[in-house]
């Protein structure tokens, strides 16, 4: 179990490794003659006007919440599906009461507009 | 014919075996040098297999349509990659001034990672796999979510507007379809009873290991809709809003140039080559196949999904941003619930195994039945939505007739009058 995960730390820092050699390697090898024009924002040939970190949309923000509530829903469903061949019947119903009530909570955000992008 | 079948077995033992013995080491340190072996040939092979696809893809989406693809560095362009590669290494890297430098230098080399990391479940043989974790499933799709942070890093850290807005599309779009993806993984997972891949593989062979039922005949829904969200998460076309040339430039690597933006690509290209493996994996039954070596079987078959992606890309047009929300939120999340519903419920009412219906009761049939019952089940569950998508866009049509009938009629009275 502890070794298991130990490779997955292993492939992760031999990934990083590599990429970081790869990108020190074009770091030596490649021009370097910046200029105030180059180091622009780039934004079509005009300079770039105002702030661009501002406020985003707030259908982002809606449709981030809905996620939210389904991946909470899957947290709990794996390891459901996980037992499953020894759940009885009974369980079974309970779970697909509670996976109706998301439905239902999403048919809800439907009607609200939630799930719209004007 | 058995050394051929299980060579990635036999030489990784070897090497195993060469270091413990030779060196002398204490068996932690060897046991991490092995480990790091295995690593180092696992990113090598998915780095030169993205040198290799960018050739292959633009080959087969230049001849869908209809031209030649690169043909002049090598015999049929087969030297582009390298070509490729040698003017990223030296390309003059810019970081504009206004960019939050770490932020900005990291995004890159983070999506690499996450991306090369997913190759550590994998598995391409019996016993030729990174590590086999109980949790494989889980383990790729929280890996698969590394590249939404890697993402809006780059587009954050870039302080470029095109940059910002592609990278809130990318997240509103990768966390959006991770739903149905999660949604479709639920009745493989049922139907195994493990998130292990091994297990998953195992369970569509046959005991003596000849290749049994894949599950997208048990789960042909859940496949369609897995493939069509994996397409989605990897963001590439027809849903590659994230870097729509069109409308914000190049997206969230507009100010990424050189080394960096190659690492872009190879997050991509790295991320669609596994979503190719973990459905071969998953829903084509892996490496079990008759008479070529396991491992064979499954580079063929994750080659027939890339296949289809690159098809997909050829041909399909750019979906709208509210065209690509809907499809989710309103096609895919909805119908993939009702299907997992009513895959729960003929899991129990028909158990396959003694010891399944030992739990619940049920009928005990045999998988083969089980598979027919489950396939007929899921192709319902499409016709009846695909059914009520149409007539919903039959009615939107009508509606949109009449008013232009309308409008028609009072155009023609204002002429008359």
């Amino acid at each position: 179990m502890r070794t298991d995960f130990a490779f997955v730390g292993v492939m992760m820092v031999t990934a990083a490794l590599l990429m970081g050699v790869t990108l020190i390697a074009a770091a030596l090898l490649r021009p370097k003659k910046p200029n105030p024009a180059k180091l622009e924002t780039y934004e079509c040939g005009m300079s770039t006007v105002g702030d661009t970190w501002v406020q985003f949309r707030v259908q982002y923000y809606i449709l981030a919440l809905v996620f939210v509530l389904f991946d909470i829903e899957a947290l709990l469903l794996f390891p459901i599906a996980f037992a499953f061949n020894s759940l009885t019947l009974f369980a079974v119903a309970n779970v697909v009461l509670f996976v109706l009530v998301l439905l239902l909570a999403l048919i809800y955000a439907w009607r609200k507009g939630a799930l719209d992008w004007e | 014919m058995d050394v051929i079948s299980n060579l990635l077995k036999i030489i990784s033992d070897f090497v195993a075996e060469l270091i413990r013995s030779i060196f002398g080491f204490s068996p932690f340190l060897a046991e991490l040098i092995t480990m790091g072996l295995a690593a180092v040939v696992l990113a090598t092979f998915a780095a030169l297999s993205f040198m290799g696809l960018t050739y292959v893809e633009r080959k087969v989406v230049a001849r869908i349509q209809d031209r030649i693809g690169p043909n002049q560095a090598g015999p049929f362009g087969l030297l582009q990659p390298i070509a490729d590669g040698i003017k990223m290494f030296t390309k003059e890297d810019t970081t504009p001034a206004a960019a939050d430098r770490w932020v900005y230098n990291l995004a890159p080399l983070v999506i690499a990672v996450f991306a090369l990391t997913t190759y550590a479940v994998l598995p391409f043989a019996p016993g030729v796999v990174g590590t086999n974790l109980n949790v494989g499933v889980f383990f790729i799709l929280a890996i698969g979510s590394g590249s939404i942070i890697a993402i809006l890093m780059a587009g954050w850290g870039s302080n470029n507007k095109y940059a910002l807005l592609g990278a809130f599309r990318t997240v509103a779009q990768l966390v959006g379809y991770e739903v149905p993806m999660l949604l479709n993984l639920l009745p493989v997972v049922m139907l195994t009873g493990s998130m292990s891949l091994i297990d998953i593989v195992n369970h569509q062979t046959t005991l003596d290991g000849n290749p049994g039922i894949p599950h997208i005949i048990y789960l042909p829904l859940s496949a369609l809709v897995f493939l069509i969200s994996g397409v989605a998460e990897t963001g590439r076309s027809p849903f590659d809003l994230l870097e729509a040339e069109s409308e914000i430039v190049a997206g969230f690597h507009t100010e990424y140039s050189g080394m960096k933006f190659a690492l872009f690509f190879l997050g991509e290209y790295v991320n669609a080559l596994a979503v190719s493996f973990v459905f071969a994996t998953l829903f084509l039954g892996g490496y079990a196949g008759p008479i070529l070596p396991p491992y064979i079987w499954l580079l063929l078959k994750a080659a027939l999904v890339f296949f289809v992606l690159m098809w997909l890309r050829g041909t399909l047009p750019r979906v709208r941003i509210d065209q690509m929300h809907n499809l989710n939120w309103k096609f895919l999340v909805p119908m993939s619930i009702v299907n997992l519903v009513l895959v729960m419920l003929a899991l129990k009412l028909f158990p396959a195994s003694a010891a399944a219906q030992a739990a619940s009761g049920g009928v005990l049939v045999s998988p083969g039945a089980q598979a027919v019952i489950l396939m007929l089940i899921n192709l319902a569950v499409l016709l009846v939505s695909l059914s009520l998508v149409g007539r919903a866009a039959r009615r939107l049509r009508m509606q949109e007739e009449a008013l232009l009938a309308q409008r028609r009629a009072a155009n023609m009275a204002m002429a008359r009058a």
